[in-house]
């Protein structure tokens, strides 16, 4: 059956009445609604935020071969075809003893003057940045590294980057499960709010079934009350959100410059965080008035 | 025109409310059910505006097998019976214009339609002057006659009364009965269950008296017949 538009007009006409004539109620669900967008959308920024250190920190974990040093150029160059040739790894760098030394005094500033004596008979291996295809599997790829021919020494960082691993996902997985709770919890509050208004409007339910209304008429009103409910709901989190972070951002972004642990982006970032919330709160309105009416309708 | 073969009504408590009825009632008929508390009446009626599906047995109004009515289709069946309760159920919210706007709206008529249409009623029931008023200030009389006008603002074929006039005093009742008597007089059939013993012998018609979920009694131009 094709509404007419006139039909869609009264329907968004009631839905809107409704949401005042409700008052309470209706504060009620949007509270509901304006809590759980909020968490969920905290929880979001920081998973996400999360998720951006850990991939960071996963791309710059690599493995550092150092090279026997009484193997021949010719064992070198056979030493990185093997790496090369091996599926698990992604990327293989050649860093020259000399290159590696420099490196050395670099990290160790001003201090670091004195290593420079070393230039003249150089104590270091030449060596070959590896980086694994899946950064998760960094050890076992180490450890097979290590039986190669003309290798001394394989060094990344062993049970720190494990940990570092371990970390990571458990913190990804805490938030998972805190998100879904938290949005269960949060359902649960607005269908009840909403079955409460939906209680006092029974008489008008029951009328318009006994005046011959179809189902699907019925519940346009409701389904569009859901939907304001829940675009209503979104304002707060969507305005606070939006303001602290810009404010987090402005504070931690400088700060942070240089470093491979970067905070998101902020302007890409909050278009997202802004779709999310607008979608999430539609869609728990509209569900939270769709489930209290149904057992209203005989379908 | 409203028939019901062998039909019976058992609830799923295992109270028998129907038991084997056999009726047929003709367009344009004026029929009154009458019956102690528990008789039966409120199912009879229910199962004639598909309230309720008969356990076994066929009733068939206008045409149409309303045990076989698929549930999607029970509104556009609805729009060509209108219902009468006890307690008006009229929306509280609503002026007395809206809650007869109401019947239409459902079936997306234009607001040109809905305007005549319902003023036509108001008319009708003698209520145009309070078409503004919500229901919180009518009498009860007054807001029974806004219900009935709802009830015949889409112009049914059968109009079902439950105890229509079991909240009103006498003078005010008889208001009512006159103005079920109007609707019938234009071709309406009227079914209408009643407790009210003087309006019953009075406006003579026919009466089907229920008791223990069958019919007892069916006559034209019947009394009341019992001493309540």
């Amino acid at each position: 059956m094709v509404m007419k538009i006139r039909t869609i007009g009264r329907h968004a006409r009631e839905s809107v009445k409704s949401i005042w004539r409700n008052g309470w109620m209706t504060i009620a669900s949007v509270g509901a609604v304006t809590a759980t967008l909020l968490v969920l959308g905290v929880f979001y920024v920081l998973l996400m935020n999360l998720n951006q250190v850990a991939t960071s920190i996963e791309e710059d974990v690599s493995i550092k071969v150092l090279v026997d040093s009484t193997a021949t150029k010719e064992q070198q160059k056979t030493l990185e075809k093997e790496l090369k040739s091996m599926p698990e790894i992604r990327s293989v760098v050649y860093s020259s003893k000399d290159n590696e030394l420099n490196e050395l005094v670099e990290s160790f500033g001003e201090q670091g003057e004195v290593l420079k004596l070393y230039e003249q008979e150089n104590p270091l291996n030449d060596a070959f940045i590896v980086k694994a295809a899946d950064p998760q599997a960094t050890s076992k790829v180490a450890k097979k590294i290590e039986k190669l021919d003309y290798v001394h020494h394989v060094n990344y960082g062993q049970s720190d980057v494990d940990k570092l691993f371990n970390i990571i996902n458990i913190g990804r997985n805490i938030g998972i499960v805190l998100i879904l709770i938290l949005l269960l919890a949060a359902i649960f509050l607005i269908s009840n709010t909403i079955k409460i208004t939906i209680a006092a409007r029974r008489k008008e339910i029951e009328i318009m079934r006994l005046v011959g209304a179809t189902n699907g008429f019925i519940r346009w009103p409701f389904f569009m009350e859901g939907l304001w409910l829940g675009l209503l709901g979104s304002i707060i989190p969507i305005s606070l959100i939006t303001f602290v972070y810009k404010k987090v951002y402005d504070y931690l972004a400088p700060k942070l410059e240089g470093n491979f642990i970067q905070i998101l982006e902020f302007t890409p970032f909050i278009y997202e965080v802004i779709i999310l919330l607008l979608v999430g709160g539609c869609l728990i309105g509209i569900w939270g008035s769709m489930m209290s009416i149904q057992r209203y309708l005989k379908v | 025109m409203i028939v019901m073969e062998n039909v019976s009504k058992t609830y799923p408590n295992g109270v028998v409310a129907i038991n084997n009825i056999n009726v047929e009632i003709e367009q344009g008929e004026f029929v009154y059910v009458v019956g102690t508390s528990g008789a039966g009446k409120s199912t009879f009626i229910k199962l004639i505006y598909r309230e309720e599906k008969p356990t076994s047995g066929k009733v068939i109004v206008n045409g149409v097998d309303v045990a076989k009515l698929r549930n999607s289709k029970v509104p556009l069946f609805r729009r060509n019976i209108g219902v009468v309760f006890q307690d008006f159920k009229l929306l509280p919210s609503l002026t007395v214009f809206e809650n007869v706007a109401f019947a239409l709206e459902v079936i997306e008529e234009s607001p040109k339609v809905i305007k005549d249409r319902v003023m036509e009623v108001l008319e009708l029931v003698n209520l145009k002057h309070k078409a503004r008023m919500l229901p919180s200030e009518l009498s009860g009389g007054e807001q029974q006659r806004v219900s009935i006008a709802r009830s015949i603002v889409n112009s049914p074929s059968i109009v079902i009364a439950d105890e229509p006039t079991g909240n009103l005093d006498p003078e005010t009742s008889w208001e009512i009965v006159n103005i079920f008597e109007e609707i019938n007089k234009k071709g309406t059939t009227v079914v209408m269950a009643t407790h009210n013993k003087e309006i019953v012998n009075t406006n003579k018609h026919r009466v089907i008296a229920i008791d223990g979920g069958t019919i007892v009694r069916d006559e034209q131009r019947g009394e009341y017949g019992y001493e309540d």
